[in-house]
């Protein structure tokens, strides 16, 4: 019997996926052995545990290490990637209690099930091995299905659960085909392995395997990153979730397919940067225009934001399809700041719909100005941003997503990139002219702020203006994370 | 010789594949399915891994189907009465058959031969298959290994929120 040689197991590279699956898993215990019926405090104590794991993800910043045979590695990248997951769903915690309570559903099982989706984000990021990033890909889808359909009275959450399940499990279908014939051309799932192979043989650039492999992949992210024309699902999807998921969905897992499709696409297939750089091109102007184009027509706030979530997929695709490190370091600081506003958006959305998610209509909005200035201050901040208007994130993300494009010499994307910010400036500012201008048909009471809601709006106003007037730091930040 | 066999079983698999989503009745789907499962497993054979295709048996075509037809008579699907949009079906065949042509054509191309693996086929016999499967799986994909479990811990969790009548 011979014995088995170990790889070499880092368990501190994986150390924030280890304490935040063990702290979900104590979450799901806590909620069934402790009585009662108020579930909020699972909310905070799952706040702490992101915050120990954020600290524990941080602390691994600097030069990059590898484990379990480079199945997985700690680089400023994958940390900077799991940090913008981690704000995304401490904001998307924070929003959660009031609507659940509003909407009579469940809440002890939510924490946990998004505190699984985030480990599977961070290991979508942190993983350079095609099963891993895949895992990481279906922990997190499987919990978003049961996030989207949860409030499990209501029909449209019913429908965007299950739409979102079939649709994804399709896309997943390509996905993993993709993953089996690049392993198929290559003979590795590890990414550093396909990548020397492919340095090594020149050939395989034009071997059918390797490049479908490449295209079925590229399809499978661009399904979870929504790029038209994969971008199906996600209007009905965002708008039948509980909001908060909705939120949630739109920022974390976002950011997730990103984190992947651009380690997949630089390290796996660099070869064939020339194709699949047009190829991009080409999905960035489509989703960029279709999902504003759609945006434009929609009275629901929800849906809208859902269309304008599209399109700003679109606008990170811009510097992604730029394939240089300005452009990478700006989906970062995009992705970052993108968490802030469109939470923050989100959440006073909540706010604005009563139970059963009615009122929820730029029309119903009409007042909402006057009755609740700070509010509608707020909702107005979050909205110029997501317009790109200075002195907001937005507008610095934007910025440096255009600029790296023009760098690399895409001069006419970055001009259909601005063009389509423009047309979307009229639907977020839509919204405004029925907060400010008009008068109420009805007489609408809106609610207050929850205190847990506030420190979120508190949490994403500041974060939003901070990253807007001096994006300095965090820029520095992202260009040293995307320094491989 | 293989090559027939080969060419035989593919088609059926192709066929039974097709009936799956063609068939009326759900009970003649799911048989179907086996069907395709079956066919699985015996490419799974030719190509010199019969631990995968014990697996494919054992757990598809035997635990899972078994579930999924216990379903279908549980719930009493009746048969499906639903006429199809026959639009959908041209639009669909249309497009189905210009990818297929595109794949063909793509195919011609190029060489496919990719990097040949490590295993020989004397050393899967030597070795035993179980085994080389067994050490890869806690050597080389440890890590994929143990996030399956969280995987799936997640999905029952999800599975009880969903299903379950009163929480």
């Amino acid at each position: 019997m011979e014995t088995i040689a170990m790889p070499a197991i880092n368990l501190a590279v994986i150390m924030p996926e280890i304490l935040l699956s063990c702290i979900a898993m104590v979450l799901l215990l806590v909620n069934v052995f402790v009585p009662g019926n108020n579930k909020a405090y699972l909310g905070y104590l799952s706040i702490i545990g992101l915050a120990v794991t954020a600290a524990s993800a941080v602390g691994g910043w600097g030069p990059s290490v590898s484990a379990f045979n480079g199945s997985v590695v700690q680089d400023n990248f994958a940390i900077f990637f799991k940090v913008i997951f981690l704000i995304s769903a401490g904001l998307a915690i924070l929003i959660s209690d009031r609507y659940m309570v509003q909407e009579d559903c469940n809440q002890g099982e939510l924490y946990p099930m998004i505190l699984f989706a985030t480990v599977g984000m961070m290991l979508m990021a942190s993983g350079t091995d095609l099963m891993v990033i895949f895992l990481g890909l279906e922990l997190l889808s499987i919990c978003l299905y049961v996030l989207a359909g949860w409030n499990r009275d209501n029909l449209k959450s019913n429908e965007a659960g299950l739409k979102y399940f079939l649709l994804g499990a399709f896309s997943t279908g390509f996905l993993l085909y993709g993953m089996a014939l690049t392993y198929g051309a290559t003979g590795s799932t590890k990414i550093q392995a396909i990548s020397s192979y492919v340095m090594g043989n020149p050939g395989v650039a034009s071997n059918p395997l390797f490049v479908v492999g490449m295209l079925l992949i590229a399809v499978g992210f661009s399904f979870k990153i929504a790029a038209a024309p994969f971008h199906m699902w996600t209007p009905d999807v965002y708008q039948g979730a509980p909001t908060p998921m909705t939120a949630f969905m739109s920022a974390g897992p976002k950011a997730a397919g990103f984190a992947a499709f651009i380690r997949v696409m630089i390290f796996a297939f660099p070869m064939l940067r020339a194709e699949w750089s047009d190829l991009l091109w080409i999905l960035a102007v489509l989703t960029m225009t279709v999902g504003n184009i759609i945006a434009l027509s929609q009275d629901n706030v929800k849906r809208m934001l859902a269309y304008s979530s599209i399109a700003h997929a679109g606008y990170a695709l811009v510097g992604f399809a730029a394939v240089n490190a300005e452009g990478a370091a700006g989906i970062l600081f995009y992705m970052l700041s993108y968490a802030f506003m469109n939470i923050g958006a989100f959440a006073v959305i909540i706010l604005i719909t009563k139970k059963g998610e009615v009122n929820g209509n730029v029309q119903d909005l009409a007042g909402f100005g006057h009755k609740k200035p700070l509010l509608a201050m707020v909702l107005s901040i979050f909205l110029f941003s997501l317009a790109g208007m200075p002195p907001t994130a937005g507008f610095i993300g934007k910025f440096y997503l255009f600029s790296a494009a023009i760098k690399a010499g895409y001069v006419w994307l970055a001009i259909i990139g601005v063009l389509n910010s423009a047309a979307s400036l009229y639907y977020y500012l839509r919204v405004m002219v029925f907060m400010y201008m008009k008068d109420p048909e009805e007489d609408f009471e809106w609610a207050g702020a929850t205190p847990a809601i506030a420190v979120c709006l508190l949490v994403a106003v500041g974060a939003t203006l901070v990253l807007g007037v001096v994006p300095g730091t965090v820029l520095e930040l992202a260009q040293k994370a995307v320094q491989f | 010789m293989e090559s027939i066999f080969f060419l035989v079983v593919a088609a059926v698999a192709v066929i039974s594949s097709i009936l799956v989503v063609t068939c009326k009745n759900p009970i003649n789907s799911a048989l179907s399915l086996v069907m395709t499962f079956f066919c699985l497993a015996t490419f799974y054979v030719m190509l010199d891994a019969p631990f995968m295709a014990a697996t494919q048996v054992i757990v598809y075509a035997g635990a899972i189907m078994v579930l999924i037809i216990f379903v279908i008579m549980l719930l009493n699907v009746r048969v499906e009465t639903v006429k199809r949009g026959t639009h959908a079906v041209i639009a669909g065949s249309a497009i189905g058959l210009f990818i297929l042509f595109q794949t063909v054509w793509f195919l011609m191309k190029g060489s496919m031969t990719g990097k040949v693996g490590d295993m020989t086929k004397e050393q899967i016999v030597s070795v035993g298959h179980v085994e080389l499967i067994g050490k890869a799986l806690f050597t080389d994909f440890l890590l994929p290994f143990e996030v399956t479990s969280v995987l799936l811990l997640a999905a029952i969790v999800g599975a009880v929120i969903l299903a379950k009548k009163k929480i």
